[in-house]
């Protein structure tokens, strides 16, 4: 059986994801195409939150990858870090954008729905709060990879940045059960039968959840493959130069 | 179109962001996959004419 280690190199792990790609692309693109519909055409009103439960198939999907995106990148700062594998601090890099992304999401869809169930866009609630700096790290880790010129210093710089920001990461996931006195709900998916939402929207939910998980997983090789390709463009030119 | 009572304007905006990030997203991911594929294989192409010529 091949040992992870051999997709730390480059030309393996481009001719690898490049198999895979296409596969995880449509698998995401199915997933989320049914899971939406599902949701949005064939699921009832909730009997208290009326149609804006159908948000729950964006809003909870995108906060559990904006939260899992961060932890993917801690891991992969991690390998760089103890291994020096370029591959895992640009596939960090790669999935920056995308958690970003899925915050942002999460952020908009929570005030779109907060406002008519809580009457307001926006509260300082612990779990609203500790997204809202994850995002700012994430817009922070972006910036300091384009700051600094040497690839292996960004790499460094970041990945320590990225151990900063998993505390954020992991309150994002938790301060609902650290501080009780919050806008928002407690965990609606946990495995307490009293607490889970009920069936009718829970499968087409896992359903969405499945395609979000999809749609990163494509959306991070194919980002990684071009991050892989511009830092083998920057090498070539500047030895170009050194001629 | 379900009926979506005097929620309409909440979920479908909740809908129309989200789906529109997510466009963004995946248009610029791969426009700029190719871009840089096609950048690095002039640049290859390049250095292996240097090489050869």
């Amino acid at each position: 059986m091949a040992s992870i280690w051999e997709y730390a190199n480059p030309v393996k792990f481009i001719r690898t994801t490049d198999r895979l790609l296409p596969w995880i692309s449509v698998a995401a693109v199915a997933c989320l195409a049914v899971g939406l519909v599902w949701g949005f055409f064939f699921t009832p009103e909730d009997y208290r939150q009326g149609s804006t439960v159908k948000i729950i198939y964006l809003h909870v999907p995108a906060a559990l990858m904006a939260i899992n995106a961060w932890l993917m990148m801690l891991v992969a700062s991690l390998v760089w870090i103890v291994r020096r594998h370029h591959v895992s601090a640009l596939a960090a890099r790669a999935a920056a954008p995308v958690g970003a992304v899925m915050t942002l999401i999460a952020l908009a869809t929570g005030a779109i729905w907060g406002q008519p169930m809580w009457g307001t866009w926006w509260a300082w609630d612990p779990r609203l709060t500790s997204f809202l700096i994850l995002f700012l790290f994430y817009l922070g880790y972006m910036a300091l990879w384009e700051a600094i010129e040497n690839d292996d210093t960004a790499a460094d710089l970041t990945a320590i940045l990225c151990l900063v920001g998993s505390v954020f990461a992991l309150l994002s996931r938790y301060a609902v059960l650290f501080w009780n006195q919050g806008l928002h709900q407690g965990a609606s998916l946990s495995m307490d039968a009293e607490e889970n939402v009920a069936d009718v929207f829970w499968y087409p939910l896992l359903v969405c959840m499945a395609g979000f998980i999809l749609l990163f997983v494509a959306l991070v090789f194919l980002r990684t493959q071009t991050e892989i390709r511009a830092r083998r463009m920057r090498a070539l030119i500047a030895r170009e130069g050194a001629y | 179109m379900p009926e979506l009572g005097k929620y309409a304007v909440s979920v479908l905006s909740a809908y129309g962001v989200s789906l529109g990030l997510l466009a963004v997203l995946v248009g610029l991911s791969v426009a700029r996959a190719r871009r840089v594929k096609a950048q690095l294989a002039r640049v290859e192409d390049r250095q292996g004419r240097q090489h050869h010529g």
